[in-house]
């Protein structure tokens, strides 16, 4: 098993992400996160979907997937040539003579302060999903009252994907 | 651009694809558009008396014609009822469009009467669906609809519309060119893997092509013939792909699997090289799959990439059409000096000596091979071809190894969904498509009493179709398995013979009934209900212990092929 990150191009359509998440479903597979929003292009989304599976399954997912209609193109993204994000909201119990300690702690993670309340503050980090379970993982021991996350959404980076292409013309 | 509504929209799109026939019921929120049949239209409508058997008309129609069957339904129940059709055409790959009435725009979410999310019930059995809300879409709509059903693999699609877009009036005008960005199924084949697998062919010492229902499917049986005569290469095909190559053709060995025999399980297992054709490595012809073929090699050739190492790894994948691919295959294989296979020919050819189907005819008892055989026989006497379908059961694998069938698309059954019930309305599609030839329905009594209502559709229609029901009085095929690894326990697979009584149900519902329990009427009976000119029943009454032999148990590999027992032979019997 392997944890893989796949960006889909799909037609905003009623209808589209269900059936993308119905053939997860269906085939058994399991999705991990799943993040949806526009693109840079009119009536397209794009999808980032987190799954952990063999590369056999992948396999499959890939070829499944571009076999629905809406999807326009299925893209894994791969750790090392693409750039992934998160953000988290965390409220944190947060009594008056704990505020300044969470506070700084937050500053390490460049995690901002969203909202403070008496007994409890809300932060907000935006990082790479390993640095956001890191931060997670930290502020658990003061009490986690809520937490929320986007699902990470990723896209390849620009230089090497170009930089391929142009290698591959000259070869 | 004409004005126009929804409804007739609908109708003009039907004729636009050429649509001669469509199978149908009509109900609340698709009575716009029966309003619009009764205006008029060119598309013949056939009645049926269920939508499952609208369904299964319209997968027959698919099957014999190789274009798309039109299932037409209203919401809700209408709907529903079509599930199983659409699973099973899912299942097998069999072009399918679907239309069904929605209830008005405003109602839909409310739980309005004979309301149900068609579109979500059937969300994981069709290749695409459409929920029409706007009438100005219809057109597209429907040109899209069309276009995925019969491109890339065939299949299912579900147009839902609701009442008021069925009502609402349109500027119309049929598309040309359907508009779907995402939808791209291939359309080359790659000429490298092409030369490797021509390449890889000719050097096999033991090579086998398993072929299956892509074939028939991608309407390639020349090209599938010319490519295993040019290098005289020894065929098994599958059951949904049989009629792809002539079944008395010497280099077509036949069925694997299950039921397959034991030469055609052998040679797929011993071979050193698997030429897959439009077959997608079936639990029922692998056995299991860990245990299945180890020595050999796989090149698979197949238009959907998802098949290809999906259940077996392809050491060669050639994803792509199939009458192009084996088209160029065989140039390929001709500019190539194959080895010599004297010895592995000899081996299969041995093989099928040593293991023929067979079964014992015994004093006094019907059995059920023997009615197989008979209409086989009296098939081949006939001048114009013969459709066969069948249900689902030890009927069907009878069938399939004791059927003669040398033309394509002469033998329709449900093979992946195994939908019992099948049968009768497949052959009142079939025989809408191909009304110059004989269709036969091989049935159980199992089956038969799931959709015999549609006799009444036959007959109206004036369809002469004959349904042989092989009459055992059992759920034979449940009762095989409950005999052979249940102990015997037959929990609740009894269904008797004589209730009811097919040949009087028949005749009530406006066919010919005919019955027969011996080998001596069976011939004369068959051929009266043959030459009968009517929608026909026979009633076989066969030996209801009879079990299907050879047989492969289910997770076993399907090397180890069970022959039929000799005690079979000599076991004493209880008729009735």
């Amino acid at each position: 098993m392997s944890h893989h990150t796949v960006s889909v191009e799909l037609e905003d359509k009623p209808g589209a992400l269900v059936r993308v998440s119905q053939m997860f479903a269906r085939r058994g597979y399991n999705i991990m996160s799943l993040a949806v929003g526009p693109t840079e292009r009119n009536g397209v989304s794009r999808l980032t979907l987190r799954v952990d599976c063999s590369e056999h399954s992948f396999e499959q997912i890939e070829k499944q997937m571009h076999k629905l209609v809406n999807v326009l193109r299925v893209t894994e993204l791969p750790p090392d040539e693409s750039v992934e994000r998160e953000l988290a909201l965390i409220t944190v119990s947060a009594p008056p003579d704990k505020r300044a300690e969470l506070i700084q702690l937050g500053e390490v993670f460049n995690a901002r302060v969203a909202d403070i309340g008496r007994e409890a503050l809300t932060f907000e980090i935006v990082g790479r999903p390993e640095e956001l379970d890191a931060f997670e993982e930290l502020v658990r021991p003061h009490g986690v009252r809520e937490l929320a996350r986007t699902g990470r959404i990723g896209l390849r980076r620009p230089g090497r994907t170009q930089t391929r292409r142009r290698a591959a013309s000259i070869s | 651009m004409t004005r126009m509504l929804g409804s007739d929209a609908i109708l003009r799109s039907l004729e636009a694809e050429g649509v001669d026939v469509m199978f149908g019921i009509p109900g609340g929120a698709i009575l716009p558009t029966y309003d619009a049949i009764a205006r008029g239209t060119t598309v013949r409508h056939v009645l049926a008396r269920h939508e499952q058997g609208a369904g299964h008309m319209a997968e027959g129609y698919a099957r014999a014609s190789g274009r798309p069957g039109i299932a037409i339904a209203t919401s809700g129940p209408g709907a529903t009822n079509l599930v199983t059709p659409i699973a099973d055409a899912w299942m097998d790959s069999t072009p399918l469009v679907c239309i069904t009435g929605q209830v008005y725009s405003h109602l839909i979410g409310t739980d309005a009467f004979q309301e149900t999310d068609a579109t979500g019930i059937t969300l994981p059995i069709v290749k695409h669906s459409w929920l029409v809300q706007d009438v100005r879409e219809l057109p597209q709509v429907m040109k899209n609809a069309f276009h995925v059903a019969r491109t890339g693999r065939p299949g299912p699609v579900l147009v839902d519309v609701a009442k008021d877009v069925q009502e609402a009036e349109l500027d119309f005008r049929y598309p040309d060119d359907p508009d779907m960005p995402g939808w791209k199924p291939p359309t080359k084949v790659h000429e490298r893997q092409i030369r490797e697998a021509a390449k890889a062919i000719a050097e096999a010492r033991q090579p086998i092509v398993y072929a299956g229902g892509g074939v028939l499917n991608a309407d390639a049986s020349a090209e599938l013939l010319a490519f295993v005569e040019a290098g005289g290469l020894p065929a098994v095909v599958t059951l949904m792909g049989k009629s792809c190559l002539p079944d008395s053709h010497p280099l077509n060995y036949g069925a694997p699997g299950m039921h397959g025999s034991k030469y055609a399980n052998w040679a797929l297992n011993k071979c050193d090289l698997i030429v897959a054709i439009g077959t997608r490595f079936d639990d029922r012809v692998t056995g299991k799959v860990s245990a299945f073929a180890p020595g050999a090699k796989v090149i698979h050739f197949d238009i959907d990439a998802a098949e290809v190492g999906k259940i077996r790894a392809a050491d060669i994948p050639v994803v792509g059409p199939l009458k192009l691919a084996l088209t160029a295959l065989t140039r390929e294989l001709k500019s190539l000096q194959s080895r010599d296979r004297t010895v592995w020919h000899a081996q299969l050819q041995e093989w099928r000596q040593l293991y023929p189907y067979k079964y014992r005819r015994a004093e006094g008892v019907l059995k059920p091979q023997t009615v197989v055989e008979c209409l086989r026989d009296l098939a081949a006497e006939r001048p114009e071809d013969v459709v066969w379908t069948t249900g689902v059961g030890q009927h069907q694998m009878w069938a399939m190894q004791y059927l003669v069938c040398d033309k394509p698309r002469t033998f329709i059954t449900s093979g992946g969904l195994g939908t019992m019930g099948y049968g009768l309305p497949a052959a009142v599609g079939a025989k809408a498509a191909r009304p110059d030839a004989s269709v036969v329905c091989i049935d159980g009594d199992g089956c038969f009493q799931m959709t015999c209502q549609e006799l009444a559709t036959s007959a109206l229609e004036g369809l002469p179709i004959v349904v042989v029901i092989v009459n055992n009085g059992w759920l034979g095929m449940v009762r095989q398995w409950q005999e052979l690894f249940y102990a015997e326990r037959f929990a609740h697979t009894h269904l008797t013979k004589q209730v009811p009584d097919y040949a009087q149900l028949a005749e009530a519902l406006g066919a010919a009934g005919f019955v027969v329990d011996n080998e001596d009427d069976l011939e004369p009976t068959l051929r009266a209900a043959l030459d009968s000119g009517r929608t026909a029943v026979v009633d076989a009454r066969v030996d209801p212990e009879e079990n299907c032999y050879p047989m492969v148990p289910a997770g076993a590999a399907s090397v180890d092929v069970i022959e039929m027992p000799d005690e079979e032979f000599e076991h004493e019997r209880i008729t009735g």
